[in-house]
């Protein structure tokens, strides 16, 4: 295979993943803040909730189409790019993202329509609803490509099939309530509702900083400190760490973000700083915690957390294992009826996945060398440092949304909207939940490397038989094409902004003398 | 778990439930493709263009999602049809996703700013979005019709020998033209029933004159291409019908002819090309006539007679390979497992008459035409 096919296939999957996800975070987040907002203007009848509830569904809008056109592409690129992983696993990987079409996209789509040109055709409680499916439906996509991304992590209920030499589905409730994929939804969503504060926050604090739109600013500011404190603590302490004792993989990648070379005495400390090294294989500079890593990931004070030496010396016999299965299947091959082989594959097959870790360095996983076995094991070991910086990154930016929305919490309890100071730390923090994010998927995604499915089927492996040339078409073609529209799409929001809750029509003067407690609008 | 329907029925269903959604997807998303397609057009002033974009505005969304769900659910069902085909049409499908990327924000972005030239922009970008997936698709069932050049190996990697340029040959072109007509005629109608009778109605209804005898002409050509031309492939010996999902255990070869095997076997069949036939005619004459509501059944029944058609005439093959016959994907060899089939099916029975309950209200609420006043005094409208 050539590897430049899968270096390449992997920068678009990333690339594009990426920038989807940069719309994501806000829609799911910006809908339930607006089902908020809305049924305030449901339940109290004041006009100025109207006001505030159709501001920010014009910025709501403007983000859900980015994120509707960039998952276009998501939905096909696993056939488009990756399509030996489609076929190897879409018995089980399938079903999330059929059930995510029918049971969400058709939600959010369907009534996103009629949230935006429905104001004048619906009653008002009928608009809420409205609204309310929206944000259902977008929260639900969220939680069935979980489902789909975490039974990759942990592909529980499947078997492989030598049949059919693909894996097949053996229990939908157990992919459906694997733990992993619980955690993740938790902690996504969350991440999501505390992008929409952050990005509330800080617009409205832009607004209260320049006197305009006061009383629609007051009233942003206020929903989302409270939405913003809830859901930073429940990022934080739903964070996905409870799936991290589960599996050789989990537990591999949290070694590695931990850069815990070796196994230590219960229980493990974390680390805040060090300098880790891929070649030593060890790190330097290291400051740690006593206890804390052992507490937060085994939940108990004598539960061990293995080092990545160990869990290597782990994945080489699993390798040798899955030898055996790959020589059984490669005879099931030849004759589907040799009880013999079958009997072999039966005893080794949950290591099959191993045995092909070994096709990057032999044809065929049953002539490997003793050294390509160690080669092989090693390279269970996802990219440390990355792993290392980009969780605490990550992991930093958690706790100091805490401390912020409990601040913001505290300044709109006691309706002080003039801390000039934090007005203006809150704009400029805006990006910093993206930031945050985009790390998470960044960590998700390469501590589950080398594997494109955990233990079942190596990332290498998994693409298309592309051409260099064809994916650089599409690379630069993508890049083009989204660059082009990040542009126009930051332009609108921020005129949109600089426009504020105007509605077409209304007269600059109406609005600020209609005793809704507006601000006088400079000329523009 | 033994699921309680056999592997074969399942399979049956699964393959009429492909055809359902990509029917579904015509029958809805594509009046907005061709609508798209038609905008610079029929529509000549900025009004005039809003009230057509407006027409489709609130519910173009929710159609798309049948193209989306038709991805999810040949992934969930099909997962062999997935993994090969969209990688095998790798430059094509680039083509359709960009241009349908460009939709969405076409939608929404061109009323953000009053500026004619970033209006005008836009309105080529719909225009894009709606003609290059039309023809695509078309073109992309051409090529399925007279096989594409991919094998498996034994492990059923799938490698692709084609281009994208060797995807355009006439008979495929031929294809694209008849999806492109088709669509324009169905875009034509739900103007026709959507719009306010003024110029703008006039032109469409010009349009989709003209479509619609395209959509029969070409139509007409691509049968006898089909019938005379020698497509066709077949399966050797038994029918393994509840076997394993492997092409590699079953024998298929190319049979230049089959594709009409099945309108002699079962003669029903033979109502698909009708109504495919029938369906532009009816909207001819709704369109001339002035009742738009016919016209616009017409066009739906073409669309969905016209696709039946190649899913007929082609049936148990789905994909199959013009250089390797026996790596040819069939109803027989390129389904999920049993119980993924099963599973699907009940989670499409509970949630498909919800969706299509809710589409129902939807559409229900925005009834009635859009007109030249609206378009002046909604500040909601695009």
């Amino acid at each position: 295979m050539d590897m430049a096919v899968i270096e390449l296939s992997r920068l678009q999957f990333a690339l594009t993943a990426l920038y989807h996800f940069l719309f994501v975070p806000l829609t799911l987040g910006l809908s339930f803040m607006l089902v908020i907002m809305e049924s305030i203007y449901v339940m109290t009848g004041r006009p100025i909730w109207r006001t505030v509830t159709r501001f920010w569904s014009k910025l709501f809008g403007i983000n859900f189409v980015l994120g509707v056109a960039t998952g276009l592409t998501m939905e096909f690129e696993f056939g488009t790019n990756w399509s030996y992983f489609s076929h190897y696993v879409g018995d089980i990987f399938g079903a999330p993202l059929a059930i995510e079409g029918l049971m969400a996209f058709f939600l959010e789509a369907t009534f996103v329509g009629l949230m935006f040109f429905g104001w004048d055709k619906l009653s008002k409680r009928q608009h809420l609803f409205t609204t309310f499916m929206v944000a259902l439906g977008s929260n639900l996509s969220a939680l069935w490509i979980l489902v789909a991304n975490g039974w990759m992590q942990h592909p529980v209920g499947s078997r492989f099939n030598p049949d059919t030499m693909r894996m097949e589905v053996t229990d939908f409730m157990a992919v459906l309530f694997n733990p992993v994929a619980q955690a993740k939804f938790v902690h996504t969503v969350s991440a999501g509702y505390v992008t929409a504060s952050v990005f509330i926050l800080g617009v409205s604090s832009w607004y209260l900083l320049k006197g305009k739109w006061v009383a629609v600013a007051k009233r942003s500011f206020t929903v989302a400190a409270a939405f913003g404190l809830a859901s930073s603590l429940s990022v934080v302490v739903l964070g996905d760490e409870s799936g991290y004792a589960l599996t050789d993989n989990q537990k591999m990648k949290l070694a590695s973000l931990e850069a815990m070379w070796h196994t230590e005495p219960a229980p493990a400390g974390i680390a805040i700083f060090g300098i880790p090294s891929l070649e030593g294989r060890d790190t330097r500079y290291e400051i740690k915690i006593p206890y804390v890593l052992g507490l937060i990931s085994t939940r108990s004070l004598t539960g061990q957390v293995e080092g990545i030496t160990e869990l290597v010396a782990k994945a080489q016999g699993r390798i040798e294992n899955g030898i055996q299965a790959y020589d059984a299947v490669e005879k099931l091959k030849a004759n589907p009826t040799d009880m013999v082989a079958r009997e072999q594959f039966e005893r080794h097959k949950l290591d099959l996945g191993y045995a092909m870790l070994l096709k990057r360095y032999v044809a065929d996983p049953r002539k490997a060398t003793p050294d390509q076995v160690v080669q092989a094991a090693w390279s269970t070991v996802p990219n440390v440092p990355v792993m290392f910086w980009v969780f605490r990154v990550m992991a930093g930016l958690g706790f100091f949304f805490i401390g912020f929305f409990v601040l913001a919490f505290y300044f709109s309890t006691v309706r002080r909207f003039d801390a000039r100071w934090f007005l203006r730390a809150a704009v400029w923090i805006i990006p910093l939940p993206w930031l945050a994010a985009e790390f998470g998927w960044v960590l998700a995604e390469i501590g589950r490397q080398p594997w494109a499915i955990e233990g079942v089927l190596p990332t290498f492996l998994g693409a298309s038989s592309l051409t260099v040339g064809q994916l650089w078409t599409t690379i630069i073609g993508f890049t083009l094409l989204y660059g082009a529209l990040a542009v126009i799409e930051v332009r609108l929001m921020l005129a949109t902004i600089r426009k504020g809750p105007l509605e077409h029509g209304d007269e600059p003067s109406d609005a600020a003398a209609s005793g809704q407690g507006y601000a006088p609008l400079p000329a523009e | 778990m033994v699921p309680p329907i056999d592997y074969e029925t399942l399979r049956l269903i699964w393959w009429g439930l492909m055809g359902i959604l990509l029917i579904a997807f015509a029958l809805t998303d594509g009046f907005d493709l061709g609508v798209a397609a038609l905008l610079p057009f029929v529509a000549k002033t900025d009004a005039e263009r809003r009230m057509v974009i407006n027409s489709i505005g609130a519910t173009w969304e929710g159609n798309q999602v049948w193209f989306i769900l038709g991805g999810g659910a040949i992934f969930a069902a099909w997962p062999f049809v997935y993994a090969v085909s969209f990688s095998g049409f790798y430059l094509a499908m680039f083509l359709v996703l960009a241009a349908l990327i460009l939709r969405p924000v076409g939608f929404k972005y061109r009323s953000k700013k009053p500026d004619a030239a970033w209006r005008s922009r836009w309105d080529w970008a719909l225009f894009v979005g709606g003609l290059v997936p039309a023809l695509v698709f078309g073109v992309a069932v051409g090529n399925v019709l007279t096989g594409i050049p991919f094998r498996l190996d034994g492990d059923l990697r799938a490698f692709y020998e084609g281009s994208l340029l060797g995807l355009f040959h006439p008979f495929s072109l031929l294809a694209g033209l008849l999806s492109v007509a088709m669509l324009v005629l169905h875009g034509a109608s739900w103007l026709a029933i959507k719009i306010e009778r003024g110029a703008v109605h006039d032109r469409a209804r010009r349009f989709g004159q003209i479509a619609a005898i395209l959509s029969v002409l070409l139509f007409a050509v691509g049968g006898v291409i089909v019938a005379r031309g020698g497509m066709g492939f077949r399966i050797q010996g038994v029918v393994a019908s509840t076997g394993p999902s492997n092409p590699h255990l079953t024998a298929m070869i190319a049979a230049p002819g089959a594709w009409m095997d099945n309108y002699a076997l079962h003669p029903w069949t033979l109502l698909a090309p009708v109504l495919g036939f029938a369906g532009p005619l009816i909207a001819l004459a709704g369109i001339r006539t002035g009742r738009e509501v016919l016209a616009f059944g017409g066009s739906s029944m073409g669309t969905l007679g016209i696709i039946a058609t190649v899913g007929l005439s082609m049936f148990p093959f789905i994909l199959p390979s013009s250089i390797d016959p026996a790596s040819s994907l069939t109803v027989w060899n390129a389904s999920s497992s049993h119980l993924t089939l099963f599973v699907m099916l009940l989670v499409t029975l509970i949630f498909l008459p919800i969706v299509l309950l809710y589409t129902a209200w939807a559409y229900r609420v925005l009834f009635g035409r859009v007109t030249l006043k609206e378009v002046g005094t909604n500040p909601d409208f695009y």
